[in-house]
């Protein structure tokens, strides 16, 4: 039996990752990928052995237990499900009749194509899955009716499956997989097969129960950090709070006179404690007097970085994404022209399962447990740190409570292999939610600046957007991403938006901050979809158009833009008359494969506080291989990002982050939530992405809604609800204004005061 | 040496008495079906029920607990309102990560077994504490109805 | 005619050589070889030295949050600039280290530094001149006994003419006693006792007792109560409905000696940190002795409206642990929705407390005032009490809410805690962050 395959992997930095094949979440390169593994069927490390094993996914037994390994990992996007539900389909079985387990790590029998690497994240599972995981159901199928026809010696035309059954028709006789699967393991694996015509899907398309959800109502379920291996101690972990410090002196008496504290364990730029369980540990690292070497970020501060960014979007030579037709001329000949700048925040993953990983380091070889959107590179982390061969690091990957991006990467797997290699026993690392807000790997901020010019009927008849970041890809790749080369990620959803806009030039100025940067759920999209929709809306405004009206007249060209536009805008009611202080925005995208458009319904009090009343969302993903979990993605979705956009924002003061758990990162709680309404554009297309795609229209929905309502532009996030004030004086905390005198008022207040940022300039008529 | 009752069992176990119950269940007792989301009562993660209260059992040091018997999300499926809340979340698939769920369960149950119809804004006092980062709000107030009706 | 002139001359001349001599002549130090002779040596006098630097809650204002105890640099914003409290380690530059013992009990009796420089009375030197001087030796050696810490604490940061020290002498001599206290053959023991820890050493009066225009304490008024850096303290005196008359001995007890007391809330604030550093380390005769002398203080009636009435209200007593009442639910509104959010899993719908009887508010006169004053700071700020069952601690929820919401929270706060009608604005919200 061979070890695990995967390619070999030298981590040289935090920054470095995945080479090799390297992580390339390109989206652009949709259907260019490799197809994992297919017809591939040797076993790995970690591998359920059955007696049909005709691929890397499918495990059929002689006793009838039917097992799936999936190449993506669950984290509560229906992943498991959805995966299952395509093989199930063509392996004509039900969803009830299987069982599901994680792939162990194997770059090359579990690569998500369209990420080049094991790794679950993207929004790419469904889209990379849906051919390679139904021609290995269909192979499999067409496999063990061969068997069948071959055990009855009648033509393989004659027989079919259903249920786990193999039928010969004309006779009736039946076998199940079960007894089938050593004949089939003999035949001939098919080298091309036959997919059904969707009109057929028994299982795609329906509303399935969710695989993975039984033991979650009991406390059945193991994530990672719920693992428990025999002799383990565990351990909570101070990093030093300014990003990049090191760890100076530390006085370990007190600590050690707490009874139960087993080890301190110092490593460059943190220190652990161990003891018998987390609450000694976390006593015991609190006793500890640490003294931090702060380096050079310690004076560090929000503001600075800001100002660094702002002043690379002006001073830098950008790199072009996007340019075409006559920008400067059509710049010229505008009727109006409008420019607009936006700030987005840094922002913490906060994932309701807190970072762990439980190591034991032995003599020759290390095991792992956790839960990770990237085994192989969590693998790769231990081989580096303790030295030993990838096929001496064995994982076991878990569900994981809450991902959003923070499980892209596994640098906190060094950390907890550099814990465990110090002691002798198997240790869980348990980070403690200040610790986890605190050295997240945080979604970077942005500086975007656009102008567009409008033509004579109020529609840009030129759109520029320069993008101001650090690249994200460039954590990943060893050595950094190249500076002169376009990082997509960067201008993902700024660069095609789903409009008509024949004379665009997007460009990006890069600008990486002094801390390590990843993906936040939604990733480049979220950004820059709030930027394009913000300002698509004000451009609506310039022009005096009505919202849905102007993207209306931007998407004939565009039918599933137009296709969910317009279903949102029936939908929600749009333009039907709403309570004073109230608005309804829209924002519309096509991120992640899929198109969508959500309006959202609010209210403002005077004092310029948010209601979030109603969000009505009008998707076309494709296919949707499981309507319900594309419903319960996109409310979820929403609410992430609502959260975000409202509340969410890390700052830092001294090099520290000034955030440190839910009372001051603050997540919106169900009295918050809106009232959400999902509705499908019926689409044959291949799926889209569906995890992050709400996401994407929460913060532009929001910040369009507020401008309906109050006639205020906000253009950074999170929101400043100091900004939506109308009853001004600040007298009293319960308005007594009259209803109709706020938005009156509001008005007024629009009058006097100048956008900060955002500046219409009518053309001197010539 | 401090006694506790844990789902109906008898057990003592040796650890300092303001260690919050919730390590106790999951460190010493290995009940780890309570979760740890923040450890300052702020997401709702580690809910049990005392006597059928839920309470935050990150900050309960166990010495407190005394002679009330502790309830877990491994256990709940045996009250009447527990099964209810379980089976309607099931149905109506409100989990998507399910971290926060357990705590989610334990309150949900708790309002019921003392509410049996709770209106939107009941819903809103019991469960308002309890985070979910996936967002699955809409559907947890739609499964407290359906439980309540079951 | 000429001769009164020069006579008023010369009396205004030798007025003001007096006045000079008064305001700049060296403060002569004080001889404390007498009491030194009377102290025990090596550990017994530190120890001794260790719960009596505990009882003068030194540490309070000689260290900043998260700083090392003792090294200084904690701001003390007054109505006329900041001061600094300076290091107090054994620190030879920055801290004390070199100061003679002759030189700390003038510090602790006159307010006077090493260098001769009036000290300013945001250091309580008006109470610990009532300390003996053998105390005061105590407290010194404990402080020596500890590491030095190399700290230097900010300069201060005061205008003219606050910023001239020599003024303050005559301030001395209108609101600095003499020489320890002195006994009162009429009391108890334990009064006598409880006297001297609540005037010379947790100088109790300090905050709680009303300054008068020269930043003197009214003594006329005796713990009227007061307002400082933004929180009040409360009328201590025994007046039943606006001080402590109302409460037990019992109560009393508890809140001195663990921060909480049944029916009376939790101590927070500056009161949270004057337990948790100082009398909770306190003997409980100690505190016995400091209950039955603040209960002596004659009644002073304060305007305060902080009063909580015998009977709570309705909407508390409606409500249980887990769930507002009807009523509760009806005044609704935003303040509601924020308590259902980051409160109630703490503090419990009925006042109760949930996880800890820290959490409870039942009673306190926190949701009792009107005003809010240290409603709107420990919602802004939190709070922390080391108790008999670990820490307890309620987190600082300033950054994330906003004006209105923290002035919405606090509104609902006292109308379902408390049955008051009150108006926190998002201004007085605004005013108390700046605090
Ligand atoms: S872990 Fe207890 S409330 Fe968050
Ligand atoms: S289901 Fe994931 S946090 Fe609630």
């Amino acid at each position: 039996m061979s070890k695990p395959s995967s390619s070999p992997q030298k981590v040289t930095s935090r920054r470095a990752f995945l080479q090799g094949s390297g992580l390339l979440l390109g989206f652009t390169m949709l259907g260019a990928g490799i197809r994992p593994g297919f017809a591939a069927a040797e076993p790995v490390e970690g591998d359920v052995i059955a007696a049909f094993s005709p691929d890397a996914f499918i495990r059929v037994d002689s006793d009838g237990k039917i097992t799936f390994i999936l190449p993506n990992i669950e984290m509560g996007q229906g992943t498991h499900t959805g995966e299952a539900t395509l093989i199930a389909e063509e392996l004509e079985v039900g969803l009830d009749q299987v069982t599901v387990v994680d792939a162990p790590p194997n770059e090359k029998l579990y690569t998500t194509a369209l990420l080049g690497g094991q790794a679950t994240g993207g929004s790419t599972s469904m889209r990379a899955t849906w051919e390679p995981l139904r021609k290995a159901g269909a192979a499999a199928r067409t496999m063990l009716v061969s068997a069948a026809a071959a055990q009855w010696s009648v033509p393989v035309s004659e027989c079919s499956a259903k249920l786990g059954v193999v039928t010969h028709q004309p006779t009736g006789r039946q076998l199940a997989y079960g007894a089938l699967a050593d004949a089939a393991g003999k035949q001939p694996v098919p080298s091309d097969v036959k997919l059904k015509d969707p009109k057929d899907f028994q299982l795609i398309g329906k509303s399935l129960r969710r695989v993975d959800t039984a033991g979650k109502v009991n406390g059945a379920v193991v994530y990672g950090i719920d693992v428990r291996v025999p002799d383990m101690k565990v351990a909570t972990v101070a990093a030093c709070p300014v990003i990049g410090g090191k760890l100076g002196a530390v006085d370990e008496t007190a600590a050690r006179a707490v009874p139960g504290v087993r080890d301190i364990v110092r490593l460059d730029n943190a220190v652990a404690v161990i003891g018998d369980h987390f609450w000694v540990a976390k006593k015991g690292l609190e006793a500890l007097t640490i003294t931090w070497d702060e380096g050079a970020n310690a004076k560090l501060s929000s503001a600075d970085i800001m100002n660094t960014l702002k002043a690379a979007s002006k001073n830098k030579t950008p790199i072009m994404a996007r340019q075409e037709g006559d920008v400067a001329g059509a710049l010229k000949a505008a009727v109006k022209t409008v420019e607009a700048s936006y700030e987005l925040p840094f922002l913490a993953h906060a994932p309701m399962e807190p970072i762990n990983c439980v190591v034991h380091v032995r003599a020759d070889e290390c095991e792992i447990w956790l839960g990770t959107q990237v085994p192989t590179q969590a693998q790769g982390w231990a081989a580096q740190v303790t030295g030993f061969p990838l096929d001496k690091v064995i994982v076991h990957n878990h569900l994981i409570g809450g991902g959003f991006g923070r499980r892209l990467v596994a640098e906190y797997v060094g950390q907890a292999a550099a814990i465990a290699k110090q002691v002798s026993y198997p240790v869980k690392v348990i980070w403690t939610r200040e610790e986890d807000i605190q050295h997240d790997l945080y979604r970077p901020t942005y500086y975007d600046r656009l102008s567009a010019g409008l033509g004579a009927d109020g529609l840009p008849t030129v759109w520029i957007d320069h993008v101001a970041g650090g690249s994200v890809l460039g954590n990943y790749i060893p050595g950094g991403w190249p500076q002169d080369k376009l990082d997509d990620d960067a201008v993902d959803g700024a660069a095609k938006p789903p409009y008509d806009l024949p004379v665009i030039q997007v460009d990006w100025v890069r600008e990486d901050p002094p801390m390590p940067i990843t993906w936040w759920r939604g990733v480049g999209p979220t950004h820059n979809v709030f930027v394009v929709e913000s300002f698509m809306d004000e451009l609506a405004h310039a022009a005096g158009k009505d919202p849905v009206e102007y993207r209306r007249a931007l998407t004939k060209n565009q039918p599933r833009a137009a296709g969910v536009l317009e279903l949102a805008a029936e939908k929600s009611g749009w333009g039907s008359p709403l309570p004073a202080g109230s608005g309804r925005g829209i924002s519309l995208h096509n991120a992640f494969g899929s198109f969508m458009a959500a309006v959202l319904e609010i209210s403002v009090s005077p004092a310029g506080e948010i209601t979030l009343q109603r969000a009505v969302v009008a998707v076309d993903c494709g296919i949707a291989i499981n309507p319900n979990t594309v419903e319960a993605q996109i409310e979820g979705g929403l609410i992430f990002g609502l959260s975000a956009a409202l509340y969410s924002g890390i700052t830092f003061s001294n090099g520290r982050v000034e955030q440190s758990n839910f009372h001051d990162y603050r997540i919106l709680r169900i009295n918050e939530a809106p009232k959400i309404e999902v509705y499908h554009v019926k689409s044959l297309e291949s799926p889209g992405g569906i995890g992050e795609t709400a996401t994407v229209s929460a913060g532009p929905a929001l910040a369009n809604a507020i401008f309906a309502a109050t006639g205020k532009r906000l253009r950074s996030l999170p929101i400043d609800r100091n900004q939506l004030k109308s009853d001004g004086a600040d007298k009293t905390s319960v308005s007594m204004m009259p209803p109709l005198a706020a938005p009156l008022l509001a008005v007024l207040a629009n009058g006097k005061e100048r956008p900060e940022t955002g500046v219409e300039t009518e053309a001197e008529t010539l | 040496m401090i006694a506790l009752n844990v789902n109906g069992e008898d057990r003592s176990v040796d650890v300092p008495d303001d260690m919050p119950l919730l390590w106790v269940l999951r460190d010493v007792i290995g009940l780890t079906g309570t979760k740890f989301g923040c450890g300052i009562a702020q997401c709702g993660a580690c809910t049990v029920q005392l006597d059928g209260q839920p309470v935050r059992s990150c900050v309960l040091p166990v010495a407190s607990v005394g002679s009330r018997h502790v309830t877990t999300v491994e256990a709940i499926g045996t009250t009447q309102s527990g099964k209810k809340v379980q089976q309607a979340w099931l149905d109506l698939e409100v989990i998507q990560c399910g971290y926060c769920q357990s705590g989610q369960i334990m309150s949900a149950s708790a309002l019921l077994e003392r509410n049996p119809d709770p209106s939107d804004s009941d819903i809103d006092a019991a469960m308002s504490g309890n985070i979910c980062r996936c967002g699955t709000y809409a559907r947890i107030r739609a499964a407290i109805k359906q439980a309540a009706k079951a | 005619m000429k001769r009164l002139v020069r006579t008023i001359l010369a009396v205004v001349v030798v007025a003001a050589v007096a006045v000079a001599i008064f305001l700049f002549r060296p403060a002569p130090l004080p001889d404390v070889s007498v009491a030194a002779a009377k102290l025990p040596t090596g550990q017994a006098l530190i120890d001794r030295g260790e719960y009596l630097t505990r009882a003068a809650d030194c540490v309070a204002c000689h260290t900043t949050s998260g700083g090392t105890p003792y090294a200084g640099g904690l701001a003390f914003k007054l109505p006329f600039g900041t001061v600094y409290s300076p290091n107090i380690t054994a620190d030879k530059q920055t801290g004390i280290g070199d100061w003679s013992d002759a030189e700390f009990v003038r510090a602790l009796h006159q307010g006077i530094d090493k260098q001769g420089r009036n000290l300013y009375p945001a250091f309580s030197y008006a109470a610990y001149a009532r300390m003996t001087t053998e105390d005061a030796l105590a407290i010194k050696a404990y402080l020596f006994s500890l590491p030095p810490v190399h700290a230097e604490a900010p300069k201060n940061d005061l205008g003219f003419p606050f910023n001239q020290r020599y003024v303050l002498r005559f301030w001395n001599l209108l609101f600095v006693a003499n020489g320890p206290l002195p006994q009162d053959e009429k009391q108890s023991a334990e009064w006598n006792r409880g006297a001297y820890l609540t005037e010379a050493m947790a100088h109790c009066g300090e905050c709680h007792t009303p300054r008068n225009l020269l930043y003197g304490l009214d003594n006329g008024k005796k713990f009227a109560g007061a307002e400082l850096q933004g929180w009040k303290a409360y009328n201590i005196s025994s007046d039943k409905t606006t001080g402590i008359g109302s409460w037990s001995d019992e109560q009393l007890f508890d809140y001195l000696s663990k921060g909480h007391a049944e029916g009376r809330g939790a101590a927070t604030g500056s009161m949270g940190e004057a337990v948790d550093y100082s009398l909770r380390h306190l003997t409980p005769e100690d505190i016995k002795a400091i209950v039955a002398y603040v209960k002596a203080v004659p009644p002073q009636v304060s305007s305060d409206k902080a009063i909580v009435e015998a009977q709570p209200p309705a909407t508390l007593t409606t409500s249980i642990a887990y769930g507002p009442s009807p009523d509760s639910v009806a005044q609704g509104g935003l303040g509601l929705k924020l308590f259902q959010g980051a409160c109630a899993s703490c503090h419990a719908w009925n006042g109760e407390g949930l996880q800890t009887p820290y959490a409870a508010l039942r009673g306190s006169r926190t949701v009792n005032d009107p005003d809010g004053t240290n409603l709107i700071q420990v919602i802004l700020k939190g709070a922390h009490m080391t108790t008999p069952l670990g820490k307890q601690a309620m987190p600082a929820f300033a950054s994330a809410y906003s004006d209105t919401e923290i002035a919405a929270l606090g509104n609902y706060v006292l109308a379902h805690f408390g049955g008051k009608q009150s108006a926190i604005t998002p201004a007085d919200a605004a005013k108390a962050r700046a605090q």
